[in-house]
C-alpha cells in the first residue's frame, strides 16, 4: 500500500559538497530517494557513506549544495530560516545518537522544551510532555535530570521529547548506537509502535538486528544509494 | 517563546553556574552602588541649599548701600548715602513688593539679673516678621504702632532665652540690651542652625527699629531716621530677574543717579548667591557621579564579555534549541533574557548597597544625603539598558548560528 502513497519526504538528486581546503569531499552524490507516510526505514551504510549527511537535510538542519528536498511538498529551498524552524518544530523530531538533553534541566522540562517554541501555542505543554513520558515508560522518572538516568533512559526522554510537538516524521541517527542490545530492543520496539500509528521513521544504524525491525531498508555507499529493499509487511 | 519562559531558563541558566554570574554581576553592582551613593550626596548638597535659600526667604531681595561687588555688606562706605525710611516707604509702592523690612543690626551685650549674653541685635519694622515668617512660640510679636513709636520691648530667640532664664517664662521680664531697659514680651519659634550664613538663628534679639536707632545702637550723623538695609519681599510667583531690575530703577529714580552714573546702593539677591557659592560642589557631585557612569559602563563591558564566553560554551545547547525549532529570535531573546537578568539583578543589588554606602557617609562624614526613588530608578534603568545593550551583540551571535554547526561544536 505504501508504494502508491504520496510521498512525505522527497529527496530529487541531493548533493552535498564540503569543500576542505582546496579539495572537494562529496558526501551526497544526487541521491533521489521518497519515503511516505507511515513508512519504517532503516539507512545503513559504511562509515562516511554520507547517512548522517542525508538524516541533517532531510531534517531540515543543513541545506544541500544542490538538489531539492519537498517535505509534504513544500521545497525546502523557497523557506526561511525562520519557516524551516517552524518546520523543525511542527513537522519533525529528531533524536540523536548523544541524546542532545540539557542536563540541567529535568526530564519533563526536557520534553516540554519544544511546545515551549511552538507558533500555534499548545494547550496545556506540562500534560503533553507528561503523556510524552508516560508513552516512552518514563512516567515514574519525570523529575530525575539526564545525569541521574541511564543511558537508554535518556534515549527514552530524547524520544519522547522528539514526539512531543506530534510531527509526522521522526528522525533517528543511529539511536541504538550507544546502547546495549537489551535497551536497543526495548527502543526499537517503541519506534516500531510509533511508525504503526502513522509516523514515518527514518532511523540510520548499523546494526543488522536494529535495521530488521524495518519494512524498509536503504544501503548507502560513497554517497548513493547501493540498495533500497522493502520488505512485506 | 514567550517572554516569561525565556526569563525563566535565564535566571536557571544563571543559577547553574553561581559564582561566575555573580563575579559578572560584580561589576554592575558597584557602578549602581557608586553611581547611587554620589547622586545620593550630590542631592542632599543641592537639597541643603534649597532648604537655606527657603530659610533666608527664597522670595526676598535685600538692598544695601554702597556700589560694592560681591557679598553683601551691612554698612556702606564713608561716601554712600545711607536709606532712609523715606526710601523705605517709597519701595513699598511698587506693586509687586508686598512687605519692606527696614533693618538696623549690631552686635549688642544683653543682662538678665546675673546673667549676661553677647548677640546680635536686629532693629526692624512689622514686615519683617513678613519676610522672615517669624512667629512667637511664647508671648506676641511687636505691632505697628510700638515699631513706629519706638517701644521699648523686644522679641528674643529661644538662645537668649535659655542663656538669659533658664527654663523659666521670659515674657514679661526686663533685660538691659547695650545698658538699655527692655521688656521681652515674646520669644521666637525656634528656627535652628543655619549652615549659611548666620549660624545659630536663635541667637537673636528683634526691637522695633526706631529703638534700637534712637537709644540702643544710635542713629547715623548724616540721616535722620537712617536705616541700614532693606529687606523686600517680592510677590508670589513674580519673576525675581525682573523684581531685580524695576528694584534698581526705582532706586535710581528715588536716589537721583544720572543716567551712566554709579549706583549707590545694591539689590542682592541672597539665592542667587548661596546658588552661586554652592554650584562647584554641585559640579564636583556629578562629576563624581559621572566617574560612577564609567565603571557601569565597563562593569557592562564585562557582562559583554561573559556573555559570549557563554554563548561558545553553550554552542551545542543552541544548536540543539534550533534543531527542535527555536527561531533566531527566541535564541536571540533567551541571551538578551540573561544578560537583562545578570543587569538588573546587579542593578538591584548595586541600588541596595548605595543606599547603605550613602547613609553611611551621611552617618561618618555628617553631611547630607537625598535617597530619591528615582535616582533608584534610573540606575537600575540603566544597568537593564546596558544589559540589552552589551547582551546584544552576543545574543546575536548565538541566533545566528547553523543547527548543524552548531550541534557539531565540541
Ligand atoms: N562538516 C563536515 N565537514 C567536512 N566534511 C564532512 C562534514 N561532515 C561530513 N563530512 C564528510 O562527508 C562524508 C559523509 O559523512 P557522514 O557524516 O554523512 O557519514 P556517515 O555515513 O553518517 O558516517 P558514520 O556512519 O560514521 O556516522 C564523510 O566523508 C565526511 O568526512
Ligand atoms: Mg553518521
Amino acid at each position: 500500500m505504501a508504494a502508491e502513497a504520496t510521498p512525505l519526504i522527497s529527496c530529487r538528486d541531493l548533493t552535498k559538497v564540503y569543500r576542505m581546503g582546496t579539495q572537494d569531499v562529496y558526501a551526497l552524490r544526487g541521491v533521489n530517494v521518497d519515503f511516505v507516510q507511515g513508512e519504517m526505514t532503516a539507512i545503513m551504510g559504511p562509515s562516511g557513506s554520507g547517512k548522517s549527511t542525508l538524516m541533517n537535510l532531510i531534517g531540515a538542519l543543513d541545506v544541500p549544495t544542490s538538489g531539492e528536498l519537498l517535505i509534504k511538498g513544500r521545497p525546502l529551498s523557497r523557506l526561511s530560516r525562520d519557516e524551516l524552524a517552524d518546520l523543525r518544530n511542527e513537522t519533525i523530531g529528531f533524536v540523536f545518537q548523544q541524546f542532545n538533553l540539557l542536563n540541567r534541566a529535568t526530564a519533563l522540562a526536557n520534553v516540554k522544551l519544544p511546545l515551549m517554541y511552538a507558533r500555534t501555542p499548545v494547550a496545556d505543554p506540562m500534560a503533553r510532555a507528561r503523556e510524552c513520558l508516560e508513552m516512552v515508560g518514563l512516567g515514574a522518572r519525570m523529575d530525575h535530570r539526564p545525569m541521574q538516568l541511564s543511558g537508554g533512559q535518556q534515549q527514552r526522554v530524547a524520544i519522547a521529547r522528539a514526539l512531543a510537538g506530534r510531527p509526522s516524521i521522526l528522525l533517528a541517527d543511529e539511536p541504538t548506537g550507544a546502547l546495549d542490545t537489551k535497551t536497543s530492543e526495548e527502543i526499537m520496539d517503541l519506534l516500531t509502535g510509533l511508525s504503526s500509528e502513522g509516523i514515518t521513521v527514518v532511523l540510520v544504524t548499523h546494526e543488522p538486528e536494529v535495521a530488521a525491525y524495518a519494512t524498509r531498508q536503504i544501503h548507502f555507499r560513497d554517497g548513493q544509494i547501493e540498495r533500497d529493499e522493502r520488505r512485506a509487511s | 517563546m514567550k517572554i516569561g519562559v525565556a526569563f525563566q531558563s535565564a535566571l536557571e541558566a544563571l543559577i547553574s553556574n553561581p559564582l561566575r554570574s555573580f563575579l559578572t554581576m560584580l561589576g554592575i553592582m558597584i557602578g549602581v552602588a557608586s553611581v547611587m551613593a554620589m547622586m545620593a550626596i550630590s542631592e542632599g548638597a543641592a537639597k541643603q541649599v534649597d532648604a537655606q535659600i527657603a530659610q533666608l526667604g527664597a522670595s526676598n531681595l535685600t538692598i544695601f548701600p554702597g556700589a560694592s561687588r560681591g557679598g553683601p555688606r551691612s554698612g556702606g562706605g564713608a561716601s554712600d548715602q545711607p536709606f532712609t525710611e523715606s526710601d523705605v516707604d517709597q519701595i513699598k509702592q511698587e506693586p509687586f513688593v508686598t512687605a519692606v523690612a527696614a533693618r538696623i543690626s549690631g552686635s549688642v551685650m544683653v543682662v538678665s539679673g546675673e546673667d549676661n549674653w553677647s548677640t546680635s541685635l536686629q532693629g526692624t519694622n512689622t514686615d519683617y516678621f513678613v519676610t522672615q515668617s517669624l512667629s512667637t512660640s511664647e508671648g506676641r510679636l511687636f505691632d505697628t504702632r510700638e515699631a513706629s513709636s519706638g517701644a521699648a520691648v523686644a522679641v528674643i530667640g529661644k538662645t537668649v532665652a535659655d542663656a538669659l532664664f533658664e527654663g523659666t517664662n521670659p515674657v514679661g521680664q526686663t533685660i538691659r540690651v547695650n545698658n538699655v531697659p527692655v521688656e521681652v514680651i515674646g520669644v521666637l519659634v525656634t528656627r535652628g542652625q543655619s549652615s549659611g550664613p548666620g549660624g545659630d538663628r536663635d541667637d537673636i534679639v528683634i526691637v522695633p527699629i526706631s529703638t534700637a536707632r534712637n537709644r540702643i545702637l544710635g542713629g547715623n550723623a548724616t540721616v535722620a531716621r537712617y536705616v541700614g538695609s532693606m529687606e523686600v519681599g517680592i510677590a508670589d510667583g513674580y519673576d525675581m530677574t525682573t523684581a531685580q531690575e524695576q528694584l534698581e530703577t526705582r532706586m535710581r529714580e528715588i536716589r537721583r543717579i544720572a543716567p551712566g552714573g554709579t549706583d549707590d546702593f545694591r539689590v542682592f539677591n541672597i539665592a542667587d548667591f548661596i546658588r552661586a557659592r554652592s554650584s562647584t560642589q554641585a559640579t564636583f557631585g556629578v562629576l563624581l557621579a559621572f566617574t560612577a557612569a564609567v565603571s557601569l559602563i565597563v562593569g557592562g563591558v564585562g557582562v559583554m564579555n561573559i556573555m559570549l564566553v557563554s554563548v561558545t560554551e553553550r554552542t551545542r545547547e543552541i544548536g540543539l534549541r534550533m534543531a527542535i525549532g527555536a527561531r533566531g529570535i527566541d535564541i536571540l531573546g533567551q541571551f538578551l533574557a540573561e544578560a537583562l537578568a545578570l543587569c538588573l539583578l546587579g542593578g538591584l543589588i548595586g541600588s541596595a548597597l548605595g543606599v547603605g554606602a550613602a547613609k553611611f557617609a551621611a552617618k561618618v562624614g555628617e553631611f547630607p544625603v537625598e535617597i530619591s526613588p528615582r535616582i533608584a530608578i534610573i540606575a537600575i534603568g540603566a544597568s537593564a539598558l546596558i544589559g540589552l545593550f552589551f547582551g546584544f551583540f552576543p545574543a546575536r551571535q548565538a541566533a545566528r548560528l547553523n543547527p548543524i554547526e552548531a550541534l557539531r561544536h565540541e
